[in-house]
């Protein structure tokens, strides 16, 4: 079986600090990674080097592309790789006012994937516009209103639809669960669980909630100071933590 | 005997503009960056035109300036006696008889020749400017023909208005390729940008020119069920008549008196002087205010 998105070495240095360095994985169709680690443990800049957002300084990152099936990412040029961008891949940004265009209807940013990639029937896309605003439980007649009138939780939901409109297959979130309350996050993540399992989404997950990853990765790989210090299946690293940094950081979580 | 070089800039500049215009016409609808100069009046009131124009003017041309279609407004007076002064060009106020046209949000009614040049004042060049704030990424988009956004800006018309709401400055697509903003022209005139004539335009403050060669495809953007339509005032001119032309719309008094009346007024004037009364007006005299 081809993997969706095959990592090797990656690594990105920032002078002479280390972004991160030697990540390589395996990412196949339908299965969801979380990567976690503390704050500036490297797991944000990994993931927009995977994204394309970065240009890692080493390493290749092959995504199996519909036309030609593995292709490096990073060398490819850049109209292709901003093509993924709006087709095949989706990036979920932490704050959702990153990922969304504030000054543009609920309609108008789920649309923009459509029309970017070619859609000119105003019926239709207002029609697929409001069918995944409703998937993602916002109301239809709130499909003419600002994200700026949303609250927290809904404009995450807002981001979400906006990048899974063009049915990508490979979904990037960076904490997308970050300064939502519990009970937005833990809608918000039935709701991921629900789609990711629907769509048969391949998905990479960063956070530092280890509650997210229990919840929607298969595979989780845990990073410190840039280097990956454990990878295994989910409930396996974190039932039975190999590395005292693993250990550290599942014993830190409340209990309540 | 002029105190001013011919057409005011000095001919390294001139030069420096004609390259842009060359290069303009070469790739239709792409802005060139030019090196923008000090003109002797402010931002805004056609820098980027009256440079233009001094770049393409030799001392044969006969000049023509409008404003919104008028050619008595203070713009539209200033910039010729402007070229009056500093090149000594023969001025007109007739379409027809102009070799080079500088226009200000308008195209002219009658259809313009292949030995004429329309010149057109532009304050922001950059049609995603609004919906984009960045330069880098829109320049980004123009390379990489990723033009989605503007159609998002239709969307929000549409979504908002029942309809493409947006009246001037309307969005077209020049030749397949770049998509250009016409500088601020009626919708109206949308379909008149494929003619015969050379089209320049110029943005002073923004620093760009660029072009629209003689009998180039323009495309106004528009959605499949919702498809462009040019628009005007449905009234007839008051003054000549005219049902094909473009209306400016004047109140009279303070009892909800109105007239419309072309913008165009070499069109207008040229059909009362043919005979042709509107609703509200009088015979053509050569004498008359």
């Amino acid at each position: 079986m081809t993997p969706l998105l095959q990592v090797e070495d990656i690594a990105k240095f920032y002078g002479h600090r280390i972004g991160c360095t030697g990540v390589s994985f395996d990412l196949f169709p339908g299965e969801v990674m979380g990567i976690v680690g503390e704050s500036g443990s490297g797991k944000s800049t990994l993931l927009n080097c995977l994204a394309g957002q970065l240009t890692p300084d080493a390493g290749a990152v092959r995504f199996d592309t519909r036309a030609e099936g593995l292709r490096d990412t990073v060398t490819m040029n850049e109209p292709e790789r901003r093509m993924l961008g709006r087709t095949d891949w989706a990036f979920v940004h932490q704050h959702a006012r990153d990922g969304l265009r504030m000054n543009v209807s609920a309609g108008g940013n789920v649309g923009e994937r459509l029309m970017a990639i070619g859609a000119r029937h105003y019926g239709d896309i207002r029609a697929e516009a409001t069918d995944w605003l409703d998937r993602v439980e916002i109301s239809a007649d709130r499909v003419d209103d600002r994200p700026t009138t949303f609250s927290g939780g809904m404009q995450q939901r807002l981001q979400i639809a906006r990048n899974l409109v063009t049915g990508p297959r490979l979904v990037f979130m960076d904490e997308p669960t970050g300064g939502l309350d519990v009970s937005v996050q833990a809608r918000l993540l039935d709701l991921l669980r629900g789609l990711v399992r629907e769509m048969n989404l391949s998905a990479i997950i960063v956070t530092h909630d280890l509650a997210v990853v229990r919840l929607l990765a298969d595979r989780l790989m845990v990073m410190k100071d840039g280097y990956v210090v454990e990878t295994g299946l989910t409930d396996q690293v974190l039932d039975d933590p190999q590395h005292a940094y693993t250990q550290l950081l599942v014993s830190s979580v409340l209990q309540v | 005997m002029s105190d001013y070089n011919f057409a005011y800039l000095d001919e390294q500049t001139k030069r420096m503009i004609r390259r842009a215009i060359l290069k303009g016409l070469a790739i239709p609808g792409y802005q060139v960056p030019f090196a923008s100069r000090e003109m002797p009046m402010p931002y805004g009131w056609g820098t980027g035109g009256v440079q233009v124009s001094a770049a393409v003017l030799t001392p044969d041309d006969t000049f023509k300036v409008i404003d919104q279609g008028a050619d008595d407004t203070t713009n539209a007076v200033s910039i010729r006696r402007f070229f009056e002064k500093t090149a000594q060009v023969k001025t007109t106020e007739t379409t027809r008889d102009a070799s080079v046209i500088q226009t200000r949000h308008r195209i002219p009614e009658g259809d313009l020749g292949e030995d004429q040049i329309l010149v057109y004042q532009v304050p922001i060049p950059e049609p995603l400017r609004f919906l984009e704030p960045s330069e880098v990424e829109t320049r980004k988009m123009h390379s990489l023909e990723e033009y989605g956004l503007m159609h998002v800006k239709l969307y929000e018309d549409i979504s908002q208005h029942g309809a493409i709401a947006t009246a001037y400055a309307y969005p077209v697509k020049v030749e397949g390729r770049y998509v250009m903003d016409p500088s601020p022209i009626p919708k109206f005139d949308n379909p008149k940008l494929e003619m015969a004539a050379i089209q320049l335009f110029g943005a002073g403050r923004e620093q760009r020119i660029y072009a629209i060669p003689p009998y180039t495809q323009v495309v106004s953007l528009d959605f499949d069920d919702f498809p462009f339509e040019p628009t005007k005032a449905d009234h007839a001119c008051d003054l000549c008549g005219a049902t094909d032309s473009y209306l400016d719309e004047l109140i009279v008094d303070d009892a909800g008196g109105r007239m419309f009346m072309c913008s165009d007024t070499d069109y207008c004037s040229t059909r009362r002087k043919a005979g042709h009364v509107g609703a509200q007006g009088v015979p053509y005299s050569e004498d008359a205010a």
